[in-house]
C-alpha cells in the first residue's frame, strides 16, 4: 500500500511539472470567466448559461487532461526507459498500474476542485447584490450546492476515462490509445441507443450483440446531470450512489485487465 | 540592463509593429479587392434531428447557444421589421407568410433549444411571446406559440404555466375565447396551480373580447411573471390598452369639434387654441399622439407603443 501511495504521489508531482496542465486549468478559469460576458446576452438566463458553461469547461478540460495524460502514464515510463530502474525495485508490476492510476485522479481532483472554487466565484460575483425578484424568479439558486453533485460524477466520469486510457496505453501506442479512449468516450454516450436496438432492428444475433456492446461498453449518459442541476431538479442521493457504484466497479474491471495486461507484458 | 543589451528587443519591437502595419494594409487592401463572402445569418447551422444526433454530450450548453441565436435572430428581425414598418405599411396579418421581414428560421431555433433541452422553461414561454407577436414584433404565428408550449407540456405536465401562456395566445392573438378559457381551465386543474386561473377561465368565457377582461389578463400577468421580460411585456400591454382608452376620448373631442366647425381637424393646435387641451396630448410612453389628415388620433410611430394591437372585442364585431 506504502508503495502504490508512493507512485501515486509522484505521479501526481510528475503531473503537476507538466507545463500543459497549467495551460488547459488556466484556459478553463479563464473560459468559466468568460461565462459572465456571455450570461449578459441571455435575456435572464445567465446563471443557467454560466453553470452550463462552468459544467461543461469542467468536464471537458478534464476529459483532455485524462485522456492525455492518461494514455501517457505506462509509455513514457517505456520510452525513456526508466520502467527498468522501476521494475528493479521492490515494486510489483500491478502496483505501478494501480499507483498511476491513483496519481492522475488525484491530479484530476485538484485541478477540478479548482476549476469548481473558480465557477462558484463567478457566480458569487454575479449573484452579489442581486434583488429579490431576481432571486426568487431563477429555478435554483446561484450558489447551488446541487453543483458539486454535478462535479462530483464528472469526476468519476473521468476516473472512467482514465482507466481507459490507462488500459489502452498497457498494450497500445500513445496515438492509437488516445483515439481508442475517445472513441469509448462517445459510445459511451450512445449506449442507451444500443440498448433500445431491437426497436430498430429485427435481426436476433444484431440485437443480442447489440445488447452484449450495452453491457461491455461503459455507459457514460448517466453521469451527465448538468441539465437536471441547473434547473434545479432534485438528484437523489440513492441516484447519486448507484450511478458512482457502477463507476467504480467499471473502473475495477479496467484496472484489472490494465494491470494483467501489464504484468504479462515483456520490455525487453 | 544595459544599452547593448536592450538593442534586439528595440529591433524585436520595431520589427512587429512594421509587420503588423503592414498586415493591416495587407487585410485592407485584401478587403477592399476580393471582400469576403457576408455570414449568411439565415444558416440554422443543422436540423433538429441532425442536432439531436451529433450532440451527445453538453446538450444544455449546445441549448444555450442556439437560445442566444434564438434571441438575436428575433431581436434583429424585429428590428429590420419595425423599421420598415414606420415607412412602409406592413401587410394584413393573413398574408403572414409574404412578410418583407421573414421570421422562418425562429421556430426551428426554438425546436432545437427546447429538443436539446427539453426544461428550458424561458425559451418556451418567450419563444411562445416571441412567436405569437403580430408583425413587426414578431411573426403572428400562434400556432407555433401554441405548438412550442404543448411541447414543453410534454416534458413538463406540472407547469400550468404553460396552460396559462396557451391560453394567452388563444385570447390575445387568435381570439379564440372558447379556446383561451379551455387553456385556463387546464392550467387550473393542474396541482399547485393559482386560485385566479379558474376565475380567469371563467370571465374569458363570459366576458372574451371585453378590455376588462383584457386588462384583467394582463395585470395578472404582470403581478405574477417569474422574469423581468413578460412583466415588461404585460406592462407594455397595459399600457396599450391605456392608450386605446385615451384616444378614443381624444377622437370625440376631434369629431364633435371638427362638427361644430364643419371641417375636419387636422392639427392638435386648433384644440388647444379652442381651449379644448392645455397642449399636445402624450400617449403613456410619455410620446405625443399624432392627428393625421383625415382627423384620426394615432400613436406615433416613434412611441414604443406603436402598433397599437387589434382589439379583440374590435375583431369579432367586424
Amino acid at each position: 500500500m506504502r508503495t502504490l501511495g508512493w507512485i501515486a504521489i509522484n505521479g501526481f508531482r510528475e503531473s503537476v511539472r507538466d507545463k500543459v496542465l497549467y495551460s488547459l486549468v488556466v484556459f478553463a478559469i479563464l473560459l468559466i470567466g468568460a461565462s459572465y460576458l456571455l450570461g449578459q446576452l441571455t435575456a435572464g438566463q445567465d446563471f443557467k448559461i454560466m453553470k452550463d458553461l462552468g459544467l461543461s469547461s469542467i468536464a471537458l478540460f478534464g476529459l483532455f487532461m485524462a485522456v492525455f495524460i492518461g494514455i501517457g502514464l505506462v509509455s513514457k515510463e517505456v520510452e525513456r526507459r526508466s520502467i527498468y530502474g522501476l521494475l528493479a525495485k521492490p515494486v510489483r508490476r500491478h502496483e505501478i498500474v494501480l499507483g498511476k492510476f491513483a496519481g492522475l485522479v488525484l491530479t484530476l481532483t485538484v485541478n477540478i476542485a479548482i476549476m469548481t472554487v473558480a465557477l462558484y466565484a463567478v457566480l458569487a460575483y454575479v449573484g452579489w447584490g442581486e434583488d429579490e425578484f431576481a432571486r426568487q424568479a431563477r429555478e435554483a439558486p446561484a450558489l447551488d450546492p446541487a453543483l458539486l453533485k454535478a462535479v462530483v460524477l464528472i469526476l468519476v466520469q473521468l476516473m472512467i476515462v482514465t482507466a481507459t486510457a490507462l488500459f489502452f496505453s498497457t498494450f497500445s501506442t500513445p496515438i492509437l490509445s488516445a483515439f481508442l479512449t475517445f472513441g469509448v468516450y462517445v459510445a459511451g454516450y450512445f449506449s442507451q441507443d444500443l440498448r433500445n436496438f431491437d426497436q430498430v432492428v429485427s435481426s436476433k444475433p444484431v440485437q443480442l450483440l447489440a445488447r452484449g456492446l450495452y453491457y461491455v461498453l461503459p455507459n457514460l449518459s448517466p453521469f451527465d446531470i448538468t441539465s437536471q442541476v441547473v434547473h434545479g431538479l432534485p438528484v437523489g442521493w440513492r441516484y447519486m450512489t448507484v450511478t458512482m457504484a457502477y463507476g467504480f466497479v467499471y473502473v475495477a474491471i479496467l484496472l484489472t485487465l490494465g494491470a494483467t495486461i501489464f504484468s504479462r507484458r515483456d520490455f525487453k | 540592463m544595459t544599452g547593448r543589451s536592450r538593442l534586439p528587443i528595440v529591433y524585436a519591437v520595431v520589427a512587429v509593429i512594421t509587420l503588423g502595419a503592414i498586415s493591416v494594409g495587407l487585410q485592407m487592401l485584401r478587403d477592399a479587392r476580393y471582400p469576403l463572402p457576408v455570414n449568411d445569418e439565415e444558416t440554422l447551422y443543422l436540423s433538429r434531428r441532425a442536432t439531436s444526433r451529433l450532440v451527445f454530450t453538453h446538450r444544455s450548453l449546445v441549448a444555450d447557444v442556439y437560445w442566444v441565436r434564438a434571441l438575436q435572430y428575433y431581436g434583429a428581425h424585429t428590428q429590420q421589421a419595425q423599421r420598415q414598418a414606420a415607412t412602409i405599411l406592413p401587410p394584413p396579418s393573413a398574408l403572414a407568410a409574404d412578410l418583407p421581414v421573414s421570421f422562418d428560421l425562429l421556430y426551428p431555433f426554438l425546436d432545437i433549444t427546447t429538443t436539446l433541452d427539453p426544461r428550458f422553461n424561458i425559451a418556451y414561454r418567450f419563444g411562445s411571446i416571441f412567436l405569437s407577436e403580430g408583425y413587426p414584433h414578431g411573426p403572428g404565428r400562434p400556432d407555433q406559440a401554441v405548438a412550442l408550449l404543448e411541447k414543453g407540456l410534454k416534458t413538463s405536465p406540472d407547469k400550468w404555466q404553460y396552460w396559462q401562456d396557451i391560453g394567452f395566445v388563444y385570447y390575445w392573438t387568435s381570439h379564440d375565447y372558447g379556446k383561451a378559457a379551455a387553456a385556463f381551465a387546464r392550467g387550473a386543474d393542474v396541482p399547485g396551480a393559482p386560485w385566479w386561473l379558474r376565475s380567469l377561465a371563467a370571465t374569458t368565457l363570459a366576458k372574451g373580447g371585453d378590455r376588462n377582461a383584457s386588462r384583467l389578463l394582463w395585470r395578472q400577468m404582470a403581478e405574477t411573471a417569474d422574469n423581468e421580460y413578460a412583466r415588461t411585456a404585460a406592462t407594455l400591454k397595459l399600457k396599450q390598452l391605456d392608450a386605446i382608452e385615451i384616444i378614443e376620448k381624444l377622437q370625440q373631442g376631434v369629431d364633435a369639434y371638427g362638427a361644430r366647425k364643419g371641417a375636419p381637424v387636422t392639427s392638435w393646435n386648433e384644440l388647444i387654441a379652442a381651449g379644448l387641451i392645455p397642449g399636445v396630448p402624450l400617449d403613456p410612453a410619455g410620446v405625443p399622439y399624432e392627428l393625421n389628415p383625415s382627423s384620426r388620433v394615432t400613436v406615433s410611430t416613434q412611441s414604443t407603443l406603436f402598433p397599437l394591437p387589434f382589439e379583440p372585442a374590435a375583431r369579432t364585431n367586424e
